[in-house]
């Protein structure tokens, strides 16, 4: 299988136009967007983000992310796992499992399998290529599903306003968890997928004289 | 700048093989096949998708944007639930939530809730409106470049679906400590996030295939005769949708 670079070719990220004898800085003549063989910086910005997700992973799950006041001067201080732990012991298993996937293992499961394809890439490793391609793709498609606690903290803190009897507010730890969010959305969008495959089968990357 | 004249300065020696396309996932570059009604091309070497056939969704796309923004209106003027707490009544829109969250001094976060609930999803809708009216026209829509790329950036940004399911898991939340009534906003958001997904699903990237058909015909003929399209390819496998 020859790829557009060892064709010496160039695809437009935007509008799939493929373009022939690119030079540096050309535009995409379809659509104007900048060609790029592979997006650029990728490993750099990737493994950036990737730690800065880490160390964000950190304040997120240990600060909480709730503060319940009530009536009278009660304050209950819940973690995204204290909240968890609250839907199954009040019965609720199915929201439970839900934010459980969602709140833990999803950005769990995201910084390691960055983590995981950005080493294989720098060991230039051919180790399982078609499932590692896949995990990239899983990893784009649940990213998003990390954002259900933000949404449920920010309405909660909303709706929940009554003066003198309970109040809703958002802990400190809401904020990292979005910053684990957004930063780990953004890993994945930096990480050009194309690079499993220039490292994983080399043979191809050459153009054949 | 990026002017109509600069593409064609840049595109003085550049030349575009459109018989071709190179998978965005792996690189692998192969023969675009005519593809049959809904039919999605897949990579080869990866499985990626290369290419869907868009020409059924593109009719459905603009009556479902235009619902869209009539559910997004509802979704975003009705409250969404309402307490009742010891006869004190409270309940909150979604723009509500976001400026409370402003006010607890978090307003990255409210930024947050706020461009990936309503200011995304809205520009979204807007935009898609403008280019499905206007490719109809004779001329090249104005700002079409910037928009379909617009929308295709903020495509993993828009996150309604994630709303409504955190609408719900709140509501559940809040019935074991007060009374809490669903407002007009929930039922919107629930069908706000359907036709989201239907209509997200249109690849914009089919606006410069409808709207520049005779730029196609035009460089088809001399890429033929291009060395590259001798290279050995193996053809897209296509595989057949279920409608």
């Amino acid at each position: 299988m020859k790829t557009a670079t060892a064709m010496g070719m160039v695809p437009c990220s935007h509008c799939a136009a493929l373009w022939k004898d690119v030079e540096v800085h050309h535009r995409c003549g379809r659509c104007g967007a900048r060609l790029h063989p592979r997006k650029p910086d990728s490993l750099n910005r990737t493994w950036a983000l990737v730690i800065a997700a880490c160390i964000m992973y950190f304040p997120a799950n240990l600060l909480p992310v709730m503060i319940t006041e009530s009536f009278p001067q009660e304050e209950q201080r819940d973690t995204i796992m204290s909240g968890i732990i609250y839907f199954w012991t009040s019965g609720s298993w199915v929201l439970a499992v839900i934010v459980f996937i969602a709140s833990f293992l999803v950005p769990l499961f995201k910084l390691a399998v960055m983590i995981l394809l950005l080493v294989a890439v720098q060991r230039r490793s051919s180790w399982r290529l078609l499932e590692r391609a896949r995990l990239y793709r899983i990893v784009e498609l649940i990213g998003r599903w990390s954002m259900l606690d933000v949404f449920v903290v920010s309405l909660l803190t909303g709706l929940v306003q009554v003066h003198g009897f309970a109040a809703i507010h958002a802990g400190p730890g809401i904020a990292a968890f979005g910053a684990v969010v957004v930063l780990t959305m953004f890993s994945s969008i930096s990480f050009d997928p194309r690079l499993t495959w220039d490292a994983g089968e080399p043979e191809d990357g050459k153009p054949d004289e | 700048m990026r002017t109509g004249t600069g593409f064609d300065i840049d595109k003085a020696n550049m030349q575009q093989l459109p018989d071709l396309i190179a998978c965005k996932e792996c690189d692998a570059v192969h023969r675009r096949l005519p593809l049959g009604h809904n039919e999605i091309a897949r990579c080869s070497r990866c499985g990626a998708e290369l290419e869907r056939d868009m020409r059924a969704h593109v009719k459905r796309v603009l009556p479902l944007t235009l619902a869209s923004v009539f559910m997004f209106v509802i979704a975003n003027i009705f409250p969404i639930a309402e307490i009742e707490f010891h006869g004190v009544a409270h309940s909150t829109t979604l723009m509500g939530a976001v400026l409370s969250l402003n006010a607890e001094g978090m307003f990255l976060l409210a930024s947050l809730v706020f461009a990936t609930t309503i200011l995304l999803p809205l520009l979204q809708l807007l935009a898609l409106i403008y280019l499905l009216i206007s490719i109809h026209g004779t001329a090249r829509p104005h700002g079409l470049n910037l928009l379909v790329r617009m929308i295709q950036t903020f495509h993993p940004w828009v996150m309604v679906e994630v709303l409504l399911l955190g609408a719900i898991i709140a509501f559940v939340k809040l019935t074991n400590m007060v009374t809490v009534t669903s407002g007009p906003a929930l039922w919107a958001l629930g069908g706000l996030a359907l036709l989201f997904a239907s209509v997200l699903s249109f690849n914009p990237r089919y606006i410069w295939h409808i709207s520049l058909p005779e730029r196609r015909r035009k460089t088809a003929a001399p890429v033929n005769r291009t060395p590259a399209d001798r290279a050995p390819q193996e053809p897209a496998t296509v595989k057949t949708e279920l409608p």
